[in-house]
């Protein structure tokens, strides 16, 4: 029913990591760890929220992408992106000189992938009225929220409303209108510029659905650069005749409140996926009150926050709220013949249930989860409870996992070094090597231009 | 495996701080996902039910591999019928704590409804000691 392996987009460089615990500290899942100089994602614990890469002082995490020059191989050239791109380009950029510049890059048609969002609204609608037992509804708009559920909120992946996201709705459309063109389904090649990370590893391996039907991935970042240097304010192209379908509510889809503003009596917006820990944590202890929707998204300020965003997402945010002023909302565009043809459109927005993937088990047997369990609590007994992360491990707790897991020593622990290095338990030159193979040599040689000083990585 | 917390009678702020305890270690025994929930649900109406009545309280839990054992024992102004406070609707909660949005007079009833066994026991003018036992 699931894909066999899940695709993170998180990759390490080893050449340009330094060991630093930037990364480790952060992560919302302790899914990191540091041995032998280097950081380690642990794969099931990763729900590709990207808070790492924008930790990392010495930029070491990337996230791979598609080979630009893989659309030269498709007749119709589809780029897709979200509305919340056109936020970060500044001001004095017009919308047709940046569709231009798409163009010029070298595709043949351009679709921001909200239009038109009136159909996904509808279907959102439909599924909220039909199963009023799983409420709240909460948006399954942002991959790492869902993946989040998945892994640490089990009880939760119920609530998850099964319909697929935005960039979904709009290469479904975009195959459809290519087609009233007379575009073969082989012909037609769909590449989606993503905001984040975990947009990526949903495209990849979608989450509640079969396969997904983008050919190729472009980071967003990445077709800033080339935008910016295509693009040319002394042109006034007009290109609105891809824009037919947009509407206020489809550009504001992706920025917080964003769909929280159509569902439910009450409905609930939270960004930063440390906030939406903080909430789900009550949510699962039935501790909130009657709420119908939940909009949870990873980053703060939502897309307009994306990892692979170069603008600032308070700017974004301003630019994008301008610009939905002269769109019309999307009840307006209700008779629109994109509209009235989308029915079948409808149909394939209804996504499989999610299946729970719970990560934070000691043991597949309970009766040696409890043994360790009991061993990890008296382990913490000694460990300073500073959290410092000396060790490799985020904190004292998870070091205690980790090492009636067998994945760590009492060794690792400095505190603990020290202590018994006091007593004569163990050598100093012992105590030296074991810090050294942790943390590797370089740590431990004089270099003014150290990499990861303070303030490096802001 | 045995924990122990102590709870604070008036302190809203800190309700809720045992039932996140137990609900993460429950995670990493593997328990059932609504199992869970249930358990939490009944400890965290526990947690509230001191903090609102009474002056202070403590929580003794026992993981065992097929079951967990909660004991709430508070020292407070105990009920006076049970059997009445069990009922749903009927709370002795003061306007203060109902403003907070708390003493509908679900409490009781709710543990009930997610506990496999609930026995209470109660003195008035002393304390309540309330034990709830559920199954994997």
């Amino acid at each position: 029913m699931s894909p066999s392996k899940r695709y993170h987009a998180l990759t390490i460089d080893e050449q340009k990591c330094i060991g630093c615990t930037h990364c480790m500290k952060v992560c919302p899942t302790e899914a990191i760890r540091v041995s032998n100089g280097l950081a380690e994602i642990r794969e099931d614990r990763c729900v590709d929220c990207g808070h790492c890469m924008r930790a990392c002082p010495v930029k070491a995490i990337y996230v791979e992408q598609d080979d630009l020059k893989k659309i030269q191989t498709f007749k119709y050239r589809v780029v897709l992106f979200p509305a919340v791109m056109i936020g970060q380009f500044p001001e004095k950029y017009t919308e047709d000189q940046i569709y231009a510049a798409l163009l010029k890059i070298g595709f043949t048609h351009v679709f921001e992938v909200e239009q038109p969002i009136g159909i996904l609204k509808s279907s959102i609608k439909d599924y909220c009225r039909k199963s009023p037992a799983n409420r709240p509804h909460i948006s399954t708009f942002c991959p790492a929220i869902v993946r989040l559920i998945q892994i640490r909120y089990p009880s939760l992946t119920e609530n998850l409303i099964r319909r697929k996201a935005p960039h979904d709705l709009g290469a479904h459309f975009a195959i459809s209108e290519l087609k009233k063109q007379g575009a073969k389904d082989e012909e037609i090649g769909l590449f989606y510029v993503t905001p984040c990370n975990a947009k990526i590893s949903s495209v990849k391996s979608p989450v509640g659905e079969k396969e997904s039907i983008v050919d190729g991935i472009i980071n967003m970042n990445d077709l800033y650069n080339r935008v910016m240097k295509a693009i040319d304010t002394k042109e006034a192209p007009d290109t609105s005749s891809q824009r037919q379908n947009l509407t206020r509510d489809g550009i504001l889809w992706s920025l917080t409140r964003g769909e929280a503003r159509h569902f439910g009596e009450r409905s609930m917006a939270i960004d930063g996926i440390h906030n939406v820990i903080r909430f789900l944590e009550r949510l699962e202890n039935e501790e909130v009150p009657d709420i119908d929707f939940l909009e949870l998204r990873a980053c703060d300020q939502s897309c307009a926050g994306g990892i692979m965003m170069t603008g600032n997402r308070f700017l974004t945010v301003e630019r994008l709220e301008h610009r939905a002023r002269r769109y019309a909302p999307a009840w307006k565009l209700q008779n629109t013949p994109a509209i009235k043809a989308s029915k079948e459109l409808k149909q394939k927005l209804i996504a499989d249930q999610i299946i729970s993937k719970p990560a934070f088990s000691l043991d597949p047997d309970r009766e040696r989860a409890l043994e360790k369990m009991n061993r990890a609590q008296r382990i913490i007994c000694f460990l300073p409870g500073i959290d410092c992360g000396a060790c490799g491990a985020p904190n004292c707790q998870a070091l205690a996992e980790d090492m009636v897991s067998g994945n760590a020593k009492m060794s690792d622990c400095v505190f603990l070094q020290q202590m018994w290095e006091n007593e004569g338990k163990i050598s100093t030159s012992k105590a030296f090597r074991n810090v050294e193979k942790k943390w590797g040599e370089l740590r431990f040689q004089a270099d003014c231009n150290k990499r990861g000083k303070r303030n490096e990585g802001f | 495996m045995n924990l122990e917390f102590n709870i604070e009678g008036g302190n809203f702020s800190r309700a809720g701080h045992a039932s996140s305890e137990v609900k993460k270690m429950l995670k990493q025994l593997g328990i059932d996902a609504r199992c869970i929930k249930s358990i939490v649900i009944a400890l965290y109406e526990g947690e509230v039910n001191v903090v609102a009545h009474a002056y202070e309280g403590r929580i003794l839990v026992k993981m065992e591999p097929h079951k967990i054992t909660t004991e709430i024992m508070d020292k407070g102004p105990g009920i006076a019928d049970i059997e009445l406070a069990m009922q749903e609707g009927y709370s002795t909660a003061s306007k203060a704590v109902r403003e907070m949005g708390f003493g509908a007079g679900m409490g009781l009833a709710n543990m009930k409804k997610n506990t496999d066994e609930l026995t209470i026991e109660s003195t008035v003018g002393e304390g309540t000691t309330v034990k709830m036992v559920n199954y994997f």
